[in-house]
């Protein structure tokens, strides 16, 4: 299960992507240019990375409203993304959809997520087809810590083990559901002892190491693509931002925030790359240099691109 | 033509869309060893073995939300709900989820799944088992309704069900599986969104959903003897509706009663009284009457739970106030 460097630079260079994607849509929801809210990924970026560079093209995903790093992961085009975000028709979904809503099914994304605990029966849908048509597809589910106590997240993970579907649930433990937090929703320490219940392996991870992340995924979606059913694991992590931009975050102090951007996912693997001596500073700007040209470009195609025609909103509700 | 019942027509239906189509699963509780509480599933599972006749938990949001799931990864689910009051707990994966992937993501997702379930008052089945629901489902952009009166609208109207590429909610009224009648042996289709004329008339229309129509019709039979000529009309499909047909009725016989088993209150009817009035005001010669449910829970013991459940005397009275014929009694 060891690591080329290869695959770390690319999974450092996935990380920065998403870290600096993420930031760019700080900027352009300051200037009024998104609609709506947006939910950030900063601080999470270990876990859709680690994960996701497990997965093939055709493999599965199901998201969650804090969708763009799994998406961007999962290998999203960054300008239809940012398209979307804007609400343009050049979009992802046409400008239907926004930040929570965008798909990719050509690349097994099933979509972001509005509704918490929304995605897990889905997950475990798609995962069932991959069964029945005999293929050997997987399917990640990510769900955080508030869908963790939704009834749906358990009916799934039910389901999946009594049909031994191929699918890992993956949970992101930020801590914090809006402002509600695990200590007060839950009253086990770790969402991976659940499942026990399902009599499923269960694991907690360093959620901010993409490496443990990496390991924790390759298992559990050999175990799922090779027929022996699914897993759960827990990745503990942080957000870095609020629950949405704007957020005050009232409900958390500086002390805990600053605790937690000292284990930085980015900056940590960028440390152990550099102590490592995988990646050099030339080539840690290089990659920057790169997703900044590619943002730029995303950004320009997203403010250039028209909004949809009123007339479209008609369009697409049914299938021919 | 074979004679068959309601339920046997509907189980023809999904046996012969089985063997045509290897993507399509059954899932819901009961239906495989014990083929389906009201036996609509029964000898699937041994036909179709247990991949494609599932036997499930009691768990309504992971039944529907998997059929959304598979559906958006290339099946074609056909689940059973068992009794459409379980809608409370697994909602949000058809409303929120099936419904609108489409839209939400700009029209690429392709959700052909059917989910069916009994709904309907008169076994003292009581609040929680005994409901019609139908206008819930209407209300949701993405979904279509379908309810069927009649053995040979429940098998065509189910396999177009199964052949449409959108979810579709397909509700059978509990009284109406016994309800026999002639239905063609082979595979035939109902196109969605096509009401029918089930008796011709020139004085009054009657726009009836499934088990108001048999009731209907029997009213309809018994006011031919005092000169009142009732056109009935089926749409067969909720949504999407038929309004066309609905329309052309009315503009010949200028009045409209509807008879339904939801509550009145914001029930189907409301949306085709509204949506006569808008478009075919200028024909109509007397208000528009609903004949349904009073806005109660539906109540347990018999003698409440008649008089919950439209009947054939509530009919005639609308029937007889629209047309203003006092003879009718």
């Amino acid at each position: 299960m060891s690591l080329t460097n290869e695959q770390m630079i690319g999974m450092y260079a996935n990380m920065k992507k998403i870290r600096m994607f993420e930031e760019q849509v700080a900027e352009l929801f300051a200037a009024g240019k998104i609609p709506g809210f947006v939910h950030l990924y900063v601080g999470e970026e270990a876990v859709a990375t680690g994960v996701c560079a497990n997965l093939r093209e055709d493999d599965y995903i199901t998201s969650t409203h804090r969708g763009h790093g799994h998406l961007i992961s999962k290998g999203g085009d960054i300008k239809l993304m940012m398209a979307e975000l804007l609400g343009k028709k050049t979009g992802y979904c046409k400008g239907k959809g926004g930040s929570m809503h965008i798909a990719d099914l050509d690349l097994g994304i099933l979509g972001a997520n509005g509704i918490v605990g929304g995605g897990p029966p889905l997950a475990s849908g798609a995962a069932l087809a991959s069964q029945y048509q005999g293929k050997d597809l997987v399917t990640v589910c990510f769900f955080g810590d508030g869908a963790a106590n939704q009834g749906t997240t358990h009916e799934a993970m039910n389901l999946a083990t009594c049909w031994k579907l191929p699918v890992v649930f993956v949970n992101e433990n930020n801590m914090y559901g809006i402002s509600s937090c695990t200590l007060n929703s839950m009253c086990v320490a770790d969402i991976a002892d659940r499942a026990a219940a399902y009599d499923m392996p269960g694991v907690v991870v360093d959620g901010n190491d993409v490496v443990a992340v990496y390991e924790a995924a390759s298992e559990a979606l050999r175990q799922a693509r090779e027929g022996e059913g699914p897993s759960l694991i827990e990745c503990k992590t942080y957000r870095h931002k609020g629950h949405f931009e704007g957020d005050p975050c009232v409900y958390r102090n500086e002390e805990e925030l600053q605790e937690w951007k000292a284990k930085d996912p980015v900056l940590r693997f960028e440390k152990k790359l550099l102590d490592m001596q995988v990646l050099a500073r030339e080539k840690i700007d290089e990659i920057k240099d790169s997703i900044e040209k590619d943002l730029a470009k995303a950004v320009s195609f997203a403010e250039e691109s028209p909004f949809p025609d009123p007339s479209e909103i008609i369009e697409d509700v049914y299938t021919p | 033509m074979a004679n068959m019942s309601f339920a046997q027509a509907l189980n023809d239906a999904h046996k012969l869309e089985m063997e045509r189509d290897p993507n399509i699963y059954v899932a819901g509780e009961d239906v495989g060893v014990y083929g389906g509480i009201f036996g609509v599933t029964a000898g699937l599972l041994d036909q179709f073995t247990d991949k494609r006749v599932r036997d499930t938990p009691i768990t309504e949001s992971a039944i529907v939300g998997t059929a959304v799931g598979a559906a958006a990864a290339g099946l074609r689910p056909v689940i059973e709900l068992m009794f459409v009051d379980f809608i409370g707990v697994a909602f949000d994966q058809l409303y929120n989820q099936a419904a609108k992937m489409k839209y939400m993501f700009g029209g690429k997702a392709k959700l052909p799944l059917v989910m069916r379930a009994c709904c309907g008052a008169g076994i003292g089945a009581a609040a929680q088992h005994s409901q019609c629901l139908e206008a819930w489902f209407m209300h949701v952009p993405g979904l279509k309704v379908v309810m069927p009166s009649t053995p040979y609208d429940a098998k065509g109207l189910l396999i177009s069900s199964i052949r449409d590429d959108n979810p579709v909610v397909f509700l059978e009224h509990k009284l109406l599986y016994g309800m026999e009648g002639e239905v063609p042996e082979e595979a035939y289709t109902i196109p969605l969104g096509q009401a029918d004329i089930k008796r011709e008339g020139q004085d009054v229309t009657v726009v009836a959903t499934a088990q108001m129509v048999n009731l209907s019709l029997s009213v309809a039979e018994k006011l031919s003897g005092d000169g009142i000529s009732a056109e009935v009309v089926d749409p067969r499909t909720l949504s999407p509706l038929d309004e066309e047909t609905i329309l052309e009725s009315v503009r010949k016989t200028h009045r409209l009663v509807i008879v339904h088993e939801e509550v009145k209150f914001a029930g189907s009817g409301a949306e085709i009284a509204a949506m006569v009035a808008e478009k075919a005001f200028d024909y109509l010669d007397a208000p528009i009457i609903r004949v349904a449910a009073p806005f109660t829970p539906v109540p347990f013991s018999p003698t409440l739970e008649a008089e919950f459940i439209p009947n054939e005397d509530k009919i005639i009275q609308a029937v007889k106030t629209v047309t203003g014929n006092p003879n009718v009694a």
